[in-house]
């Protein structure tokens, strides 16, 4: 277990002042100028070295993403920086614990990137649904303000604004060029990379958008040395991670741990164990809703971190674990994925908006098991047509927990189908019932 | 994706107009883009008119927003239609109740909480009760999976909820004194049931010990980086023969092993 010491977010539970002077206490704003006076290039190489990996899901490097921006304006376009915030993926909520406990942590981290970026203004994009926590950090950049932490003439010498933008609850705005579109007042509908927001974000200009989290270890790791951040969890996987646990477990939790924690561990030290015990685990979803499933036989020896998980076919994603224990109904679990999938697509492209649809519905008969076997491969293939075939990621989130339903648990869908035509009845249309022939939304 | 429609003609007011603060408010938002940009401020002008009209965004508030921002009609109604916080018809003077119902919460009984919104307010989502106080919708994840299942009534969350828990929100928001927000159960935030495993002794003792570590050893020294002398020098060990030391500690059975050039049996 991460040592008291080695913790980043020392207010996640909101036991101390989440304000200015509670944050000074633990630490927060201390030394911020030496690090700002070592110059962008430090900074940035600094960060290289500690080998974080953003805290977002996709686990780019952030030092790495941050050396992406130009490095004078010389056509006159301002550099932005905008901190995602729209933590919307079901199963992950670690970024609300840092906006409403520990907020000072993502204004000073902004200061440092927007200095390392070269990006005088920021801007960081709450989702809707987060009310207080965006009171909160309102609050805090207030008081930052007021102590001239940040502004035109602060005492770092790197004169930086940080507004609090909101969205109202689209999931598609955690894409990252949603949320710009979103941010300039439009339909959050992704845009074509390239060109990347780097050369053309926000408002046309060079932009970097970054997880609450990934910005909010930024101060700590330049403190305290990149070395040290490196030294936590196993190469390529390092530093500390907020892990959310819910569902069938005991105590769910937020906790800040090491990379690279064997999942057992993590469930059993924090969650409080399996609700009914270890062997009472059916599947684990390893990282927010997007990632395929992890039946229980991967998880006795699986690693928690960008490796461990795809050694068994998942992803990693926030780290927002949500346990299934055996009295799940895991068909309908992934059907009501699916269904969320279908509501948040935005409607942009048409292997996404129609196929969500499609593979909520199939998903939704084969949860009674009104379908016929040859359709499960019928849904393998279309999440194959849809996986890849988008603008934005959501098309392949949608496709991958119904994948990975497929591939761990075939059996027990064609169980029910087989039990269904079983009892059926001669005057049973099967999946021609009109009641079932749900007409497309 | 999901459909949405403007509320019947009906039920919209004539006409809608900011309060001075919100008019003030509105106009500080649009200090925050740079010039030119002001349509940045829509979501959060057009929150702002909803809070302001019983929680719910009616046509004439999109039109006096776009005509606020200098935007098109179209673009505000896009963006009201979009994002499925904003509400479009009337909801309860009360609480709408807003319960989330994706796979977290639905692990842990999401589904009892709709059941008895279904009984007690109205079988189908976004329809008023009978009284006009209430309405509720199934939501996508409100982001406190590990306070799950979970509500949201107006600007809090009502976390760890049961069947019984839910009819006391009910009860509570139907009387006028809601129940305090966050943990039904008594639960520190995010920390585990029955309290913090780690991080007991509270934030700041943790950082005193931080302090008593060598001051700033990141910024100490100018260069971290840079190569010193030591890095020149192999530290490599010197290259053991190979297979030498194997055989000398634990020699194969049958004798030495054969020499491959020579695979004969040397004669004795």
């Amino acid at each position: 277990m991460l040592d008291d010491n080695d913790r980043i977010f020392r207010n996640l539970y909101g036991l101390d002042d989440w304000g200015l002077a509670g944050a000074r206490r633990r630490g927060g704003w201390d030394g911020t100028k030496a690090i700002i006076d070592k110059g962008r290039d430090w900074i940035v190489n600094e960060m290289k070295a500690s080998g974080l990996r953003g805290r977002g899901g996709a686990g780019f490097p952030t030092g790495m993403k941050w050396s992406f921006m130009p490095k004078d304006n010389a056509d006159g376009r301002p550099s932005y920086l905008v901190v995602n915030a729209d933590e919307s993926e079901p199963g992950t909520c670690k970024d609300r614990e840092i906006m409403r406990h520990d907020p000072h942590t993502l204004v000073e981290g902004c200061l440092i990137a927007g200095c390392a970026m070269g990006a005088h203004v920021g801007y960081i994009y709450v989702r809707g649904e987060f009310i207080r926590e965006r009171e909160h950090l309102q609050a805090a950049i207030d008081q930052a303000y007021e102590a001239n932490l940040i502004g035109k003439n602060n005492i770092h010498g790197f004169p930086f604004d940080l507004y609090v933008a909101h969205g109202a609850g689209a999931y598609i705005c955690g894409e990252e060029t949603a949320l710009l579109e979103s941010l300039e007042g439009k339909k959050g509908q992704p845009r074509l990379k390239p060109p990347f927001p780097a050369n053309v974000g926000l408002y046309g200009c060079p932009t970097t958008v970054n997880n609450v989290e990934s910005i909010a270890v930024a101060p700590d790791i330049l403190r305290r040395g990149a070395a040290w951040f490196a030294s936590i969890g196993r190469p390529n996987n390092v530093g500390t991670k907020l892990y959310g646990i819910s569902g069938h477990v005991n105590t769910p939790c937020v906790v800040e741990d090491a990379m690279s924690i064997p999942f057992r561990e993590l469930i059993e030290k924090h969650g409080g164990g399996i609700r009914g015990g270890w062997d009472n685990l059916l599947a684990i979803i390893p990282g927010g809703a997007s990632c395929p499933l992890i039946p229980a036989a991967d998880c006795e020896e699986l690693i928690m971190d960008f490796d461990g998980t795809r050694a068994v076919k998942s992803s990693f994603g926030t780290a927002g674990v949500i346990v299934m224990d055996k009295s799940t109904d895991v068909v309908a679990a992934i059907a009501r994925i699916s269904y969320f999938f279908k509501h948040e697509s935005c409607g942009q492209c048409t292997p996404c908006r129609e196929g969500t649809g499609w593979m909520w519905r199939v998903l939704s008969r084969m949860v009674e098991g009104r379908a016929h076997k040859r359709e499960i491969d019928m849904l393998l293939e279309v999440t194959k047509q849809v996986e890849g075939h988008t603008i934005c990621a959501l098309g392949d989130a949608a496709a991958w927990p119904v994948q990975g339903l497929i591939r761990a648990f075939r059996p027990e869908i064609e169980r029910r189908i087989e039990e269904f035509s079983r009892k059926a009845t001669l005057d049973d249309q099967g999946i021609l019932d009109p009641a079932h022939l749900v007409a497309a939304e | 994706m999901s459909v949405r429609r403007l509320a019947p003609k009906e039920v919209q007011p004539a006409s809608f107009e900011f309060t001075p603060e919100n008019l003030a408010w509105a106009k500080e938002q649009i200090t925050h883009y740079p010039p030119g940009r002001q349509a940045s401020a829509v979501i959060a002008i057009l929150w702002r008119a909803q809070e302001q009209q019983a929680g719910w965004v009616s046509e004439a508030a999109i039109r006096v927003v776009a005509d606020m921002l200098e935007m098109p009609y179209i673009r505000v109604l896009e963006v009201a239609t979009f994002y499925t916080q904003f509400q479009l018809q009337p909801v309860g003077k009360k609480a709408h109740i807003q319960v989330c119902g994706t796979t977290p919460c639905m692990l842990r009984g999401a589904g009892d909480l709709i059941d008895v919104c279904q009984h007690r307010i109205h079988h189908d989502p976004f329809h008023l009760s009978a009284d006009g106080d209430f309405s509720w919708e199934e939501v996508e994840c409100l982001g406190a999976c590990v306070n799950a299942p979970m509500a949201m009534i107006w600007s809090d969350t009502y976390e760890d909820l049961t069947k019984e828990s839910m009819n006391k929100l009910i009860d509570g928001f139907a009387a006028g004194t809601p129940p305090k927000p966050g943990s039904q159960i008594g639960r520190q935030f995010a920390a585990p049931e029955g309290g913090a495993r780690v991080m007991t002794s509270g934030g700041a003792a943790t950082y005193t010990k931080v302090l008593d570590m060598p001051k700033e050893p990141a910024l100490a020294d100018a260069e971290p980086k840079k190569q010193t002398e030591s890095a020149n020098v192999q530290e490599r060990p010197a290259p053991k023969p190979p297979a030498a030391d194997a055989t000398k500690t634990n020699p194969p059975k049958g004798g030495t092993p054969k020499d491959p050039k020579n695979p004969k049996e040397p004669k004795k």
